[in-house]
């Protein structure tokens, strides 16, 4: 037999990439090695992940906010980034959704937005990995339409007192401060809450069915009582959040792919060594069909996704583009992982294999961080000139 | 302390590697080219000294241009610096050969500290540390699964097959580690981007004061004359349990060394 080729080695796509990229990808595919692949499984079965212990080696290579610069932040490039959230992700989606979370929403907010006392007292902590960080926007009833968001926070003397729930909230039930954002008389603000501040409680979410291996909440504020400066100064508005939403969408452009390459390398090394009728399943041209697509839409993705990085190390990526990068990316990842589960037959089913995890977890990925419809609206905007958001 | 560290590029053993055809030597084109495994435990534990006690950590490497890559990987690790001896001459060297370059970087390092390696996974002849320290007069303390350093005193645990021996000597000296002596680290994403800045500096052989006729293969004390492959692997032997199955397994097990 021929020697196989790997996905993205048909269109040669390292060549596209500097050594340092390179180096960065190949660090975080040893760390997921070593640290993630051999447990993730039982985590994803018993709903439990040990995210203190896996923030501090992820904080120890530099992965946590990375792509931000100073407060032990590594400033690394946009394209590095996402090469670390793709190898992140080939582990599991709930990986990346924590490190995503960590730095692009909860560190980046504090980065962007925070005052100076803010930032030294979060940020060195939390590139390290000693403070856990989540972002609360969704509530119970406002999911794509945060801007009707009821969780108010009014003042008292100098002090705020923020009362409303946020749900599902990565990582809430673990996190040292929560980035939560709340309607005052100025409109949309976001205020830094510690997590042991009295009247906060954060409620695990259970019996999920995808995204298993990562800790969600519901975060409930009942007359939190803040001092004047809990306040992030600079936010104004839901343009805020949904700018932090932006950072945390462009690496699910590229984690998408990992969950998607570690589908198909799956389906392939299965294909060649399962043999029914007196052949590898892989000798059959139905089953090639479906890995050749597979790979094509791997690799199309892949450039969309190198093409907005390089945009963004410009700084002329606008979040419409980042849009199209994820409605593409994580629906054909979805189907790439669907797909595979079938070339595993009964195989595809079981927690040996990580297809179905895959496949699982990425509906969480489709829907969280704009659906797919809300994304299809984004882009249907840019096309048409018109808002069909609401009527 | 100044700690002085070798590192050897090497195609990588978890992949297919071959020797040249021409001339014998390792095929680096073909190859996947990494650092020796064994020097990732010698850096580690050069930079877990350093953490302790300060000083310098300087990586030093004899190899083709190609090796810069293996360098600067090392670098980002967490070394300060790093030597790089690369002349055309060195092709075709033997070991006694490259023990004479590398003792000769080292002597223009100054170095209080040299660790290295038990062996390399190409040339595996496990007699670098030993030849370096002969040349330059110092202890070996060879085959470490453990080193403190107390001042100028430099104690190991010697590895042996029934357990270890310890063994002292006073710097300098050169330390040989087996990957049992600590867990190296992932390099950071800020030592790799901080690894381009380090100084890299290249010596040829002129810069070390060592004439080309005793390097690569005019100066080489040995040559390899012929290579073949391994034959295919035979069918396994079967034991067939009359009774005493169990014996003749554990027989086998013990004549293999695995019992
Ligand atoms: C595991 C997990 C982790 C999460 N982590 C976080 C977190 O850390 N922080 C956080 O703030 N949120 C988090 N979320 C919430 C997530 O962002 C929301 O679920 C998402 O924005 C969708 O909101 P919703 O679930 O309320 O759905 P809804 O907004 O009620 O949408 C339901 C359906 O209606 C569609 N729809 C809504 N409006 C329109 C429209 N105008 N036109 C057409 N279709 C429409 C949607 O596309 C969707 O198909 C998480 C969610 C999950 C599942
Ligand atoms: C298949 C093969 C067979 C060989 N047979 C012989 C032979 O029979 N006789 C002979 O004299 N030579 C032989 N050589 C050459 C010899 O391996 C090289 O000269 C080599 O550079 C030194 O030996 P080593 O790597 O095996 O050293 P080892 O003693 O096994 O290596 C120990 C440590 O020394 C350090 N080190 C070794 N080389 C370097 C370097 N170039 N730069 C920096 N640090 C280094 C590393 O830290 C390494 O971990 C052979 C090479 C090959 C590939």
């Amino acid at each position: 037999m021929a020697d196989r080729v790997a996905p993205l080695d048909l269109i040669d796509v390292d060549a596209l990439h500097s050594e340092e990229e390179l180096q960065v990808r190949d660090v975080v595919r040893r760390l997921v090695a070593d640290k993630v692949r051999p447990y993730v499984a039982d985590w994803y079965e018993r709903g439990e992940v040990p995210v203190r212990e896996l923030a501090k080696d992820l904080g120890k290579t530099g992965l946590l906010g990375m792509h931000l610069t100073g407060y032990g932040c590594a400033g690394a490039s946009a394209v590095a980034y996402g090469l670390a959230c793709l190898e992140l992700e080939a582990a599991d989606s709930g990986l990346r959704s924590l490190v995503s979370v960590q730095g692009s929403l909860a560190m980046y907010a504090i980065w962007r937005y925070g005052s100076e006392e803010q930032k030294q007292q979060w940020l060195p902590a939390m590139a390290a990995g000693d403070a856990i960080g989540c972002f609360g926007l969704t509530e119970p009833d406002h999911g794509s339409d945060p801007a009707s968001m009821t969780t108010r926070a009014r003042r008292d003397g100098d002090d705020w007192i923020l009362t409303g729930v946020k749900m599902w909230i990565t990582n809430a039930p673990v996190a040292d401060v929560a980035v939560v954002w709340a309607r005052t008389d100025d409109g949309i603000n976001g205020f830094v809450v510690p997590m042991d501040t009295p009247g906060v409680t954060a409620n695990t979410i259970k019996h999920k069915l995808s995204l298993r291996a990562s800790m969600t909440g519901e975060l409930v504020l009942d007359g939190v009582r803040l001092p004047a400066d809990a306040l992030l100064p600079a936010a104004r508005g839901l343009k805020a959040p949904l700018s932090c939403l932006t950072e945390a969408r462009y690496g699910i452009v590229w984690g998408a792919l990992g969950a998607a390459r570690d589908c198909l390398h799956t389906a392939i090394d299965y294909a060649t060594s399962r043999v029914q009728f007196g052949r590898p399943i892989a000798g059959f041209q139905l089953t090639q069909a479906k890995l050749a697509d597979a790979a094509l839409e791997l690799q199309k993705g892949y450039l969309l996704a190198l093409h907005l990085g390089r945009r963004a190390e410009l700084g002329l990526l606008r979040p419409e583009q980042v849009s199209v990068g994820k409605l593409n990316n994580v629906r054909e990842a979805l189907a790439i992982a669907r797909q595979c589960r079938t070339i595993l037959g009964a195989n595809g089913i079981s927690a040996e294999y990580p297809v179905m995890r895959h496949a699982a977890n990425l509906e969480t990925v489709l829907t969280y961080e704009g659906t797919s419809e809300i994304h299809q609206l984004v882009v249907g905007q840019q096309l048409t000139g018109l808002a069909a958001f609401a009527s | 302390m100044k700690i002085v560290v070798l590192v050897k590029q090497v195609p990588d053993s978890g992949a297919e590697r071959n020797l040249r055809s021409d001339d014998n030597t390792v095929d680096r084109g073909s190859a996947n080219n990494v650092i020796n495994e064994m020097d990732e435990y010698a850096i580690e534990e050069a930079l877990s000294i350093q953490e302790k006690h300060g000083g310098e950590v300087v990586v030093l490497t004899m190899g083709p241009s190609g090796a810069t890559e293996s360098i600067r990987k090392a670098l980002s690790m967490g070394p300060d610096s790093a030597v790089h001896v690369a002349d055309d001459a060195l092709h075709g060297s033997c070991a006694v050969a490259t023990s004479k370059v590398l003792a000769a970087a080292i002597g223009q390092l100054d170095a209080d500290l040299i660790i290295c390696g038990a062996e390399s996974t190409d040339g595996r002849v496990q007699v670098m540390p030993h030849m370096i320290a002969e040349r330059l007069g110092i202890a070996a303390l060879t085959g470490a699964r453990k080193l403190t350093v107390d001042g100028s005193t430099l104690t190991i645990e010697r590895q042996t097959e029934e357990g270890y021996e310890v063994v002292t000597a006073s710097t300098p000296a050169v330390v040989s580690v087996w990957d049992t002596i600590n867990e190296p680290r992932y390099p950071s994403f800020k030592g790799i981007m901080a690894a381009k800045k380090k100084p890299l500096e290249t010596k040829s052989l002129a810069d070390l004061g060592v004439d080309a006729s005793e390097v690569g293969f005019d100066g080489a004390t040995s040559t390899v004359v012929e290579h073949s492959k391994r034959p295919p692997r035979q069918a396994g032997n079967k034991v067939a349990d009359s009774g005493d199955g169990g014996v003749q397994l554990v027989q086998y097990l013990s004549s293999e060394k695995f019992v």
